[in-house]
């Protein structure tokens, strides 16, 4: 049972941060703090994602002469193919498959962009109404909601 | 181009629609543009007369007008139910015309030119319901009309007005959008067409369910035959002038409502269908409901015309009470309603008009002694109330024998009691009218005489009654050419 | 096809690319001009270069042809592949004719509602938004998508929160859509993980291979479906997940509402369409699962719920918005449908719904730009003071309540039929209540307009003052369009059909 635990050991780890981040941005009223929330919440994707990573018995992903299918047409599972390694190569090595890591760092962009919208959000809000807490902004706005002006 | 059947189809809905801007052209030359407006009602009942003969004879011209969405068809088809539609429709409008210049000269209305217009348009209108060869030319069509005839409810322009043409909008608008179309959309996908053909378009086995949601959907959808609850559209637009609630809110609209449900049972559903659905029996008491209660609400009208409108929503139940019973007998009687009827009302709402123009009187209570004054106008008021009573030698007589035929036909007996009541209820509001012209004594005789005097001058507002009063005389001598001439669109073996 | 040949053959062989790659190129450019004037002519001339390039990609597949192109001359499986078919052609084509327009449109009314330093910043923002949303249409990878969707959304989110200098409340709008669109994201991206996981690709065509051998796989691809489902509906406003749409809707500028309306549910939609059927097989028990009870659930659900919110609106381009979540919910009962007829219909609604929205935001964003208002009291007498901008928006409203000769009748006509044959009445049953609903809605706001006087101010009663040409041009087009499509709907059927046939290729033409 412990090394069952071990060895899903990553993936607790992601859920648990999965679920707290995603908690933190419900459950909070802060702007702030569901910003911070939201960041937990795709960290932990990149964890995920970083943790599928490690292939056992894989080969580097380099397409050799005799491997070679490039005609799209055939459509086979090249990808994959690399990674899991070709039938009868199976080696112990522990491999790290680089197509995940390419796509976090991507991922990881994308959320530093989000993040950066969302403060600069924020920022704009508290400039407009002095306050970050939704109860207060919602109160703020309640004439204005109430009777849907623009003015 | 030869004149053909064909050629005649297209005209009876081209001659008003080309009138129209002829009557805008003309708007400066009063005499010349209310020439127009007969000269084009002669041509159209000259060609509609042509049409009813050819009709007659056997033949069904058809056109199609175009195609849209890839597979709905506009298209025109004639058959004799439509055929006598056009008629009421296309003579009335002459002799409306004639009354219509009487009473807007005579009452100094604003915006004439446009009344003219629409008039024409809506006419158009319902010459298109008259001879719709589908469900969705007659939607079309029925949208049309209900366009056409806004502004004319709306004409005064003050606040009442507007408000009665808002309820006429919504009213028809939104049943026609609501349950009219999914009713149209419902009948194509089950039945493949919305073809308009002898003996219903739906498949055998076609669920009841089914039938009996889509016959609701039909009969509250169209709107324009004033079914209950959805009637109130019909009191509301009396904030028109006579000449429209006359010719429109008695024959066009309403008629072209009750006709679409006749044409609707008798053409997409068959009457065999239509009486198997058990929905028919739900709607045909509803229609008996509608003409006992609406019968009560006349009676406690004091203006006119409201007495006439909330008459009209009884009437015009009979038509639907006798397409829901689907028996031979009662769907003759239907068709003749809708004739009879068409000329007893338009009698009475021209009568109305005539006194509202002479005497400037709109509420029953002060017609007293108005009859002596105005011998013409309110014998021809009593004739019309006996039409639509139903007492021969009155046309309207007919239908209601038919009716009651037709009930007993097809086994519901028990809606004679509905019908019975409605007569005795139609005696007490619509008589004792008549009779307080004549018989009561003048509230101010002095008042009177001078009456007497402008009715000299307003001829037009008074001679157009009497011939429709005298029509409906006639007309008792012609119901059996006319039920003659539908025998062929009712399927009489499938009983 | 006559058409293509004038097209240069670059363009024929590097169409799909181009598409992408311009108005990302153009957007960082504009973000560096000077002067407003420079970036609207490039955001014109950009929308109008793609608007193009998609017709000539439209035209290539309309035989039902497939383009496949190897970004950077990496062959698929291993590289990015972008592939163009009859489903996503025709989703290309109209985010890009949407965008042409609205640029168009949007020359008058940025001026009115984005303060002067920020008006090239924002058809930057706007030009890499369109080069998202094309992006995430036209690859055919998964990963690629995930980019791109959040390409468009970031941008998205700085673009509705530049309705600040016209309404504050643009600000928490843009936090929430951030918030919720992120999340979606994030779903998504968790969704991907699994599928990766499972499949060991991130190729389209090839996660399609393998999980038709895996038979669906484990409970690893059921997991991923899940979160991709969330993910996808959140960004396309599946009903319980909608909430961020009013906000964004009802406080962008005009331009952006207008925009949104009209692409960026559409696309997102396309995605669903792609994963369920293409990716994922509707033989899948637990994909038939999600699309019988989920989708067609949900979406009933949301034509009822969103069309009686519509109702209770004040602010109009809220009745608008919620209004548009019903119309997603007839565009999931098409897909939850899954017979060619109903994916032709679904698919049918979503272009003429874009087309429809796309109009009647323009004519609001009219009437704000003349006369400042939003509410639905505002539209008292509006036929009299801006009959032509009111003439549009009344055809584009009876376009969605669906009334004959409009392109609304066509796709609820089709989607009504499919339902009957399919044996489903109640379907039928709530789009004809939704229908009424979208009468209520749309006829409150006609009859405010027809029946009542103008306001007056001051004693006077408010002047007629027309929208300037360039809103009325762009919003008629897209009205009579509209019309075109209820007369005569040819051309979009088969488009939609083309798109069915890709998504349920075995019974492609069996069934009508």
């Amino acid at each position: 049972m412990l090394t069952a635990f071990f060895e899903n050991y990553n993936y607790y780890v992601v859920i648990i941060l999965m679920m707290t981040g995603l908690y933190v941005v419900f459950s909070s009223r802060n702007l702030i703090k569901k910003l911070s929330g939201l960041s937990v919440f795709q960290t932990s994707v990149f964890l995920l994602y970083i943790t599928i990573g490690k292939v056992e018995g894989g080969q580097p992903p380099i397409v050799s002469e005799n491997h070679a299918s490039n005609d799209s047409s055939v459509m086979v599972a090249g990808g994959g193919e690399a990674a899991i390694g070709h039938a009868g190569q199976m080696s112990d090595v522990l491999y790290s498959n680089p197509l995940p890591h390419v796509l976090i760092l991507t991922a990881i962009v994308v959320g530093v962009a989000t993040l950066a919208i969302g403060l600069a959000l924020t920022v704009r809000i508290r400039e407009t109404y002095g306050t970050i807490e939704e109860d207060e902004l919602a109160m703020l706005d309640y004439t204005y909601n109430l009777e849907g002006t623009d003015a | 181009m030869t004149y053909s059947a064909e050629m005649a189809l297209a005209l009876t809905l081209l001659i008003p629609l080309i009138a129209a801007p002829l009557i805008l052209i003309c708007r400066s030359q009063t005499n010349i543009r209310e020439a127009v407006t007969l000269i084009a009602a002669i041509l159209l009942l000259v060609n509609v007369a042509n049409l009813v003969v050819t009709v007659a004879g056997g033949a069904r011209p058809t056109l199609l007008l175009g195609t849209f969405a890839g597979e709905f068809d506009v298209s025109l088809t004639l058959e004799p139910l439509g055929a006598i539609f056009m008629a009421i429709a296309s003579s009335l409008w002459l002799l409306n015309s004639l009354f219509a210049i009487g009473y807007m000269r005579g009452n100094n209305e604003k915006n004439q030119t446009r009344f003219y217009v629409f008039v024409a348009i809506a006419i158009s209108a319902a010459m298109g319901i008259a001879a719709a060869g589908n469900l969705i030319t007659l939607f079309i069509f029925y949208e049309a009309l209900t366009l056409s005839t806004f502004p004319l409810v709306t004409h005064k322009g003050d606040a009442k007005a507007k408000r009665g043409g808002t309820i006429y909008a919504l009213i028809l608008m939104g049943t026609s959008l609501a349950l009219f179309l999914p009713a149209i959309v419902g009948t194509h996908v089950i039945a493949g067409t919305t073809e308009f053909r002898v003996g219903g378009v739906f498949p055998e086995g076609t669920s009841l369910l089914a039938t009996s949601v889509l016959l609701f959907l039909f009969a509250f959808g169209i709107g324009k035959a004033a079914l209950m609850p959805v009637h109130p559209w019909l009191p509301n637009a009396m904030v028109a002038p006579t000449p429209v609630s006359a010719l429109l809110h008695a024959v066009a609209v309403v008629k072209a409502g009750v006709f679409s449900i006749l044409k609707i049972v008798i053409f997409t559903f068959g009457p065999a269908v239509t009486a198997a659905t058990p929905m028919s029996t739900i709607l045909s008491w509803v229609a008996a409901i509608s003409i006992v209660v609406a019968s009560l609400i006349a009676l406690r009208q004091d203006n006119l015309k409201a007495r006439l409108a909330y008459s009209t929503v009884s009437q015009l139940s009979y038509v639907t009470l006798g397409a829901m019973l689907a028996a031979p007998a009662a769907l003759v009687g239907a068709g003749l309603q809708i004739v009879m009827h068409a000329w007893g009302k338009i009698t009475l709402f021209m009568c109305a008009g005539a006194i509202y123009t002479v005497a400037h009187r709109t509420n029953i209570s002060s017609f007293n002694g108005l009859g002596r004054s105005m011998p013409w106008v309110f014998g021809a008021f009593l004739v019309g109330s006996l039409s639509i009573i139903g007492i021969p030698p009155m046309g309207g007589s007919w239908p209601k024998y038919f009716l009651m035929v037709g009930a007993i036909d097809s086994g519901k007996a028990i809606l004679l009691a509905a019908l019975i009541m409605s007569s005795i209820l139609n005696v007490i509001y619509l008589t004792p009218i008549a009779i307080r012209g004549f018989l009561k004594p003048p509230d101010n005789p002095e008042k009177d005489t001078e009456i007497r005097a402008i009715a000299k001058a307003h001829p037009w507002v008074i001679i157009p009654p009497v011939i429709t009063a005298m029509g409906a005389l006639i007309l008792f001598f012609f119901a059996g050419p006319i039920s003659d001439f539908l025998i062929p669109v009712l399927p009489l073996d499938s009983f | 096809m006559s058409l293509i040949s004038f097209f240069p053959d670059w363009m024929l062989t590097h169409g799909a690319a181009f598409l992408v790659v311009v108005p990302l190129i153009a957007g960082a450019i504009a973000a560096i001009l000077p002067k407003r004037q420079i970036a609207a002519a490039l955001t014109v001339a950009v929308s109008f270069i793609c608007m193009l390039t998609s017709l000539l990609l439209v035209l290539q597949i309309i035989d039902g042809q497939t383009i496949n192109y190897a970004l950077g001359g990496w062959d698929a499986p291993h590289g990015i592949a972008y592939v163009v078919d009859g489903l996503n052609a025709p989703i290309l084509f109209l985010i890009s004719a949407i965008g042409f327009l609205v640029s168009v449109y949007g020359m008058p009314t940025i001026i009115a509602e984005v303060e002067p330093k920020k008006r090239a910043p924002f058809y930057a923002a706007f030009l890499i938004c369109l080069a998202g949303l094309l992006g995430m249409v036209v690859t055919g990878d998964a990963f690629n998508v995930f980019v791109f969707l959040e390409v468009s959304s970031i941008s998205t989110y700085s673009l509705v929160a530049m309705g600040a200098s016209r309404d504050r409340r643009a600000l928490t709008a843009a936090y929430n859509y951030l918030i919720m669109g992120s999340i979606g994201a994030t779903f998504f991206v968790i969704g991907l993980g699994f599928l990766y996981m499972e499949t060991g690709t991130l190729n389209m065509a090839d996660m399609a291979v393998i999980l038709r051998e895996m038979e669906g796989g484990s409970r690893v691809s059921e997991i991923a479906f899940g979160f991709i489902i969330v993910g996808l509906g959140l960004k396309l406003a599946m009903f319980p997940l909608h909430t961020w749409l009013p906000g964004a809707y009802a406080h962008s500028p005009s331009m952006v509402t207008v925009f949104l309306a009209s692409t960026a549910t559409k696309a997102a939609l396309y995605l669903l369409l792609r994963f369920v059927f293409t990716i994922f097989d509707v033989s899948f028990n637990y994909v038939f699962d999600v699309e019988i009870y989920l989708l067609a659930g949900l979406g009933m659900v949301g034509m009822i719920l969103g069309s009686l919110q519509a109702i209770f609106q004040t602010d109009i381009r809220r009745v608008l918005a919620y209004s548009s979540v019903a119309q997603v919910g007839y565009m999931l009962l098409g897909v939850g449908l899954g017979t060619a007829a109903g994916l032709t219909a679904g698919y049918l609604h979503l272009m003429n719904h874009a087309v429809i929205k796309g109009a009647l935001f323009m004519a609001l964003g009219a009437f704000w730009y003349r006369y400042g208002i939003t509410r639905v009291t505002d539209f008292n007498g509006l036929s009299k003071s801006m009959p032509w901008t009111m003439g549009a928006f009344t055809l584009g409203g009876l376009s969605l309540i669906g009334v004959p000769f409009t392109a609304g009748f066509t796709s609820k006509f089709r989607l009504v039929e499919a339902a009957f044959l399919k044996g489903w009445w109640w379907a039928v049953a709530i789009i004809v209540v939704s229908s009424v609903l979208a009468i209520i809605y749309i006829g409150r706001l006609l009859l405010a307009a027809y029946f009542q006087s103008p306001p007056e101010v001051n004693g006077h009663v408010v002047a007629k003052n027309e929208a300037p040409l360039l809103m009325l041009i762009p919003m008629w087009f897209l009205v009579l369009l509209s019309i075109a499509i209820g007369i005569n709907a040819d051309i979009m059927v088969d488009l939609a059909e083309g798109a069915a046939s890709v998504l349920l290729p075995i019974s492609a033409g069996a069934t009508p």
